[in-house]
């Protein structure tokens, strides 16, 4: 495996002959490598330097930091109901994203042929493009008047039945944990279906040849040739859009509602880790503001470890469809 | 002579339920693509809609208003010249960074384990949300120093880097390995040959990456909220006190109750928008016209 060269790897013979390399080749490749070496600088200086802001937060609070209260006006900053917030939208995000990019993934590669699957990548890089701001915008003035009417018929319409009542009944706002969950699924929805492509495109044409040989409809050769070989890659493509909801901030600010609140109603207004940082931070001093930066050491840590496990596993799928 | 008696044997299709579950999920897939067209159409359709009523030279131009102001009064101007200030010193700083540390990966660490961990930690990096690194900057820089258009840059450059770097690779590795051979043969130093055939040879896809990593920079709100505020007359001077950006205005006037400052968001949003198009079909352009080796 390491002995193989690859296209982008000068093999042994390609060296330079000359031992004695002239200072400006030498100077070249410090430079290069200091500027690869920014990569992992900048990683450590953002941990190093946003804790170091929000250690008043942590030495006031203690293990409180994960308390139920946030209170500005009483000096209590826990931050139990922003995580709550952050896992709910995302979770929401995520049930509502991964179906449909895996279908459009699987659309892309295995029912429409190459060209006429140009114009649909088009589509979704559009998507990607559009910025979060414009999400937030047409969220907030567009979007949440037009379902806030949807989620009162929907909670006139579950009342009184257990579970539902609990998940869907009021109160219900337009700007709510299920609105955020809806706009962060536009938003992951590009990057989800490029990674789950990209996986599923590794899948060699042998395995899909032999199950079609057999016999297979399309869905039997997807279940049982496509499928088998590409779950892990694309359960990584799935960490990687959780990674992003989790972190997307903008759009999430303007249609949560701001609400620091733990409730098991879905349409009710909320708030998450990202949004509330970037609502209250203009205001915030002293310990509030050391709180709010350590909402964002958090995040960071939180969303370094979902990346590092998606990346891990993203990579070894990668791999071992080149193999 | 064998024949098949009874109903003849078709090849091509399975029959019935089997049939049926395959065409059902074909449907599926088709329906998955509709789901994602409509809310974009959606969006297009109501920025272009009402953006277009509000743009014109002088909206483009003009000092920003108070949000109770009418529609008519009025523009973004500053926004627009920060907007070009803070992107255009972040990609002064993240491109050209960005294509060295590619170098680095491809043509001198190889397989090597620190080429391994900085080429994984950028992917990471990549990840890193746009909110932390608008506070990364607040906490390193601006409590330092002071609010200015050079702290967004710094926070959108910090965004930009990983994804040029990996853009970068990716061209790199496919320039085929017989060029660099070539060079080397000519008794050409590693240095030369990354810079006058490597390079070159990589160059419309470079390009493509930088642009499309621009134009996502373009459009990030968050990390600029904590490093440059937003100011209502140009900041001439990116290095010196706070400036603004067109989504900073979208932001602000977003949560305005005026329905003139939403009018102007709406016309800030088409702007931003019409800027990451003419951004991104530059890269497609560059892509079809420049690259000579594709996957």
């Amino acid at each position: 495996m390491t002995q193989q060269a690859g296209p982008g790897i000068p093999a042994g013979p390609a060296r330079p002959l000359s031992e004695r390399r002239p200072l400006g080749d030498r100077t070249f490749q410090v430079i290069a490598l200091a500027a690869g070496l920014m990569v992992l600088v900048i990683l450590v200086l953002i941990a190093f330097s946003t804790t170091q802001q929000a250690l008043p937060w942590f030495k006031a609070e203690g293990w409180g930091i994960f308390g139920k209260t946030w209170n500005p006006a009483t000096q209590q900053f826990g931050a139990l109901s922003f995580i709550y917030g952050t896992a709910v939208t995302s979770a929401i995000a995520l049930i509502m994203a991964v179906p449909v990019s895996v279908g459009i993934a699987l659309l892309l590669t295995e029912v429409v042929p190459y060209r006429r699957a140009r114009p649909i990548v088009y589509v979704i890089d559009l998507l990607a493009v559009v910025p979060s701001v414009v999400w937030g915008l047409w969220g907030i003035l567009v979007f949440v008047p037009w379902i806030a009417k949807i989620y009162a018929h929907i909670a006139s319409g579950v009342a009184g039945i257990p579970v539902l009542d609990d998940l869907f009944g009021s109160p219900t706002s337009g700007a709510s944990f299920f609105t955020a969950g809806i706009i962060l699924a536009f938003m992951i929805t590009p990057i989800v279906t490029s990674l789950s492509r990209e996986v599923i495109a590794t899948v060699p044409a042998i395995d899909k040849e032999g199950a079609y040989a057999l016999g297979a409809t399309r869905l039997e050769m997807i279940q049982g040739a496509v499928w088998p070989h590409s779950k892990g890659g694309i359960v990584g493509a799935v960490l990687l859009g959780l990674g992003r909801a989790m972190g997307e901030t903008i759009a999430a600010a303007l249609v949560i509602g701001s609400s620091a609140t733990i409730t098991s109603h879905l349409f009710a207004p909320g708030d998450s880790m990202p949004a509330v940082i970037a609502n209250q931070f203009p205001e915030a001093s002293g310990t509030f503001r050391a709180a709010l930066i350590g909402l964002g050491v958090l995040l960071f840590v939180f969303t370094i470890i979902i990346n590092v496990i998606a990346r891990t596993i993203v990579g070894r799928a990668a791999e071992q469809g080149s193999a | 002579m064998v024949t098949t008696t009874g109903e003849q044997l078709n090849l091509r299709e399975a029959k019935g339920w089997r049939r049926t579950k395959n065409r059902i999920a074909t449907v599926l897939m088709v329906v998955a693509f509709v789901l994602v067209v409509i809310p974009l159409v959606f969006v297009l359709i109501t920025v272009v809609a009402r953006g277009i009523k509000i743009i014109s030279w002088q909206f483009l131009t003009a000092q920003i208003p108070p949000s109770v102001a009418p529609a008519d009064v009025g523009g973004i101007g500053p926004a627009i010249v920060g907007t070009f200030q803070i992107v255009g010193l972040a990609t002064v700083m993240a491109v050209p960074l960005g294509i060295l540390g590619a170098i680095y990966l491809n043509e001198y660490g190889g397989r090597g384990p620190l080429a391994r961990l900085i080429g994984f930690m950028a992917d990471v990096m990549t990840g890193v949300p746009s909110i932390v690194m608008g506070l990364f900057i607040f906490s390193i820089w601006v409590l330092r120093f002071q609010f200015s258009g050079f702290a967004g840059a710094l926070a959108l450059g910090c965004l930009m880097l990983p994804v040029v770097i990996r853009s970068t690779d990716e061209m790199l590795k496919l320039v085929p390995n017989p060029l660099r051979e070539g060079s080397y043969a000519l008794g050409a130093t590693k240095a030369r040959v990354t810079m006058t055939v490597v390079l070159p040879a990589a160059v419309g896809g470079i390009v493509s990456g930088a642009l499309l990593a621009i134009a996502r920079a373009a459009g990030e709100t968050a990390p600029l909220l904590f490093t440059i505020l937003t100011v209502t007359a140009v900041n001439r001077n990116p290095f010196s006190g706070p400036n603004t950006s067109i989504p900073s205005q979208i932001f602000v006037n977003a949560t305005s109750p005026y329905p003139g400052a939403q009018d102007r968001a709406w016309g800030a949003a088409l702007t931003l928008i019409v800027i990451a198009f003419v951004l991104m079909l530059a890269a497609r352009f560059i892509t079809a016209r420049f690259t000579r080796y594709s996957r």
